[in-house]
């Protein structure tokens, strides 16, 4: 199995179909195929497929140890670039087709819409990790500082549940999935952390 | 069906599809098995024109019938065209009781002879920021209170939806409390606009769309035009509503279309024309307030949202 993680094919593989959502929504833009809200479509699938590549993301340190699946590595960078890639276009989706670009209202939407502010929120604490995920970027900073830089990918997930409970009318069944999902996976880290440090140095 | 002309308001490619569809499908199925007048996609005649309809376009029949909020059958749009195919709307029982001279109970035939049925095209506005122009086939609902004849402790109109959870499953997870209720003032509710739909394009009402009755209440945000209506009551105070029990903050019991009044969650200054991408400013009453304004001089409708 890791073998076949570490093929460079394999990792072509998924790029592709994590673009999937992206090209579905692309030729139904192109069909003229989205509905009769073709706003609220794109505004939903971009936004859905955000949280879940967050989600994913957050998954695969979990994952590596619990599979003893080491090579998962190799696509936690990618994953998480498209989260950013999902939220950037759920953003310019709300700029631009919700919005028409009119900033005056937008900007009363950031500070006066809670779920928009926790949505925003989300966005703005990918950027930074969007801008420092090359190579040289883990360089410069160290791995250290780099790695507790990283962990803003928690709050961003943590935003974007509550961005997504604050904003449906009244069916909270996704939310709350989304939110006990986060919840699990930080939980195992929150185990990992305050495991004693004798066993955390020991055979695994 | 001669003297309407939907070609005058649809594209002409979307009549002719909807035609062959409705042709293939429902009503082959629908006709062995119910009374002609009343299954979804049957022709109504004598149907009229209403001077009350707007010139706008009307929505093509396909966004009307694909694109339904109606939680019993589904949170998402698309939703209710699918797990409504099967609701049994026949036989149907309407019950009107209260504050009343003459209470009253109607099945699906009474419901239909209320009064001369006419085409109105309504604006309809939804809170959620999108609108469409519908021609409804009903008439005014004043038209059934005069025959029961309210008194004098009729104040109120409260109205309360079909709900079975057999038949709705999804309505476990609409979120909000079910049987769905709504309401009006009396005044709003003897007012010519505030409708009783039985179809639309001139066929009996599509399931998804509230069959067999709804009401069309068109200066209003569109949750207070509830769907398949069992029971009319005539009552003294102030109804509960359900959207207003699932949250008074943001969904009061007047909920008049009003561009200066935000949801709190999001502005109400304009809206969707569906289908596609182009947003208009939304207007006061939904466009109505020259007819419907007077109902409210004096009140704060901030304060009455
Ligand atoms: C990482 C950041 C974000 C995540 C994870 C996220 C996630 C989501 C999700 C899951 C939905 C609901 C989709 C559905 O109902 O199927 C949604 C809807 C929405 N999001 Fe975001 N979002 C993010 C950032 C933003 C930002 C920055 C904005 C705007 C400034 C925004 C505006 C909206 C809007 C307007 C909706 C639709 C609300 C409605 O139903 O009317 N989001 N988002």
């Amino acid at each position: 199995m890791n073998k076949i993680l570490a093929s460079g094919w394999t990792k072509a593989v998924v790029f592709l179909m994590c673009l999937v959502p992206a090209l579905l929504l692309g030729s139904g833009w192109y069909k003229e195929a989205l509905g009769p809200n073709p706003v609220e479509n794109i505004t939903h699938t971009t936004g859905d497929w955000t949280i879940r590549f967050l989600l994913i993301t957050l998954s695969v340190t979990p994952l590596r140890k619990l599979l003893h699946l080491p090579m998962l590595i190799r696509f936690r960078r990618m994953l998480g670039l498209f989260a950013f890639f999902y939220g950037c276009l759920h953003l310019t989706t709300y700029l631009w087709l919700d919005q028409f670009f009119d900033w005056a209202g937008i900007w009363k939407d950031i500070y006066k819409r809670p779920y928009i502010t926790a949505g925003f929120t989300a966005w703005i604490l990918l950027v930074p990790l969007a801008l420092t995920s090359t190579s040289w970027a883990i360089r410069k900073l160290g791995g250290k500082r780099w790695q507790l830089l990283h962990r803003l990918i928690y709050f961003s997930a943590l935003a974007g549940v509550i961005h997504y409970y604050w904003l449906v009318k009244s069916d909270i069944r996704l939310p709350l999935m989304y939110g006990a999902i986060l919840l699990v996976l930080m939980l195992y880290r929150a185990i990992i952390w305050f495991r004693p440090k004798a066993r955390a140095g020991g055979s695994f | 069906m001669s003297n309407l002309r939907y070609s005058q308001v649809t594209p002409k490619s979307e009549y002719l599809n909807r035609r062959r569809f409705l042709a293939g499908g429902a009503a082959a199925v629908g006709a062995l098995v119910l009374p002609v007048s009343t299954y979804a996609g049957a022709k109504l005649s004598g149907v009229t024109k209403s001077p009350l309809s707007t010139t706008e376009p009307a929505t093509p029949f396909e966004a009307i019938t694909g694109y339904n909020n109606y939680y019993e059958f589904g949170t998402d749009k698309g939703d209710p065209a699918k797990n409504a195919q099967n609701f049994k709307t026949s036989p149907w029982t309407l019950t009107i009781e209260g504050n009343v001279a003459k209470p009253k109970t109607l099945d699906l035939d009474g419901i239909m002879k209320i009064a001369p049925l006419e085409e109105r095209i309504y604006r309809h506005r939804c809170v959620e920021r999108w609108s469409i122009v519908v021609p409804w086939i009903g008439f005014s609902l004043s038209a059934l209170l005069q025959q029961v004849e309210p008194n004098s402790k009729a104040k109120y109109v409260a109205f309360q939806s079909y709900y079975d959870p057999k038949q709705m499953p999804e309505g476990k997870h609409a979120g909000i409390q079910l049987p769905y209720l709504e309401g009006l003032r009396i005044d709003e509710a003897m007012h010519p606009l505030a409708m009783l739909v039985v179809g639309l394009y001139g066929e009996v009402l599509p399931n998804q769309n509230g069959a067999p009755l709804r009401l069309a209440v068109p200066w209003k945000y569109g949750f207070k035009s509830i769907k398949s209506i069992v029971k009319i009551k005539l009552v003294e105070k102030e109804p509960p509503t359900a959207w207003n029990l699932a949250n008074a903050h943001e969904y009061g019991f007047y909920s008049n279309v009003n561009p200066e009044v935000d949801h709190p969650r999001w502005s109400q200054a304009k809206e969707r024309r569906l289908p596609g991408f182009a947003t208009r400013p939304t207007l006061k009453f939904n466009g109505y307030g020259d007819q419907v304004a007077g109902l409210y001089t004096g009140m704060d409708l901030k304060k009455y949202y």
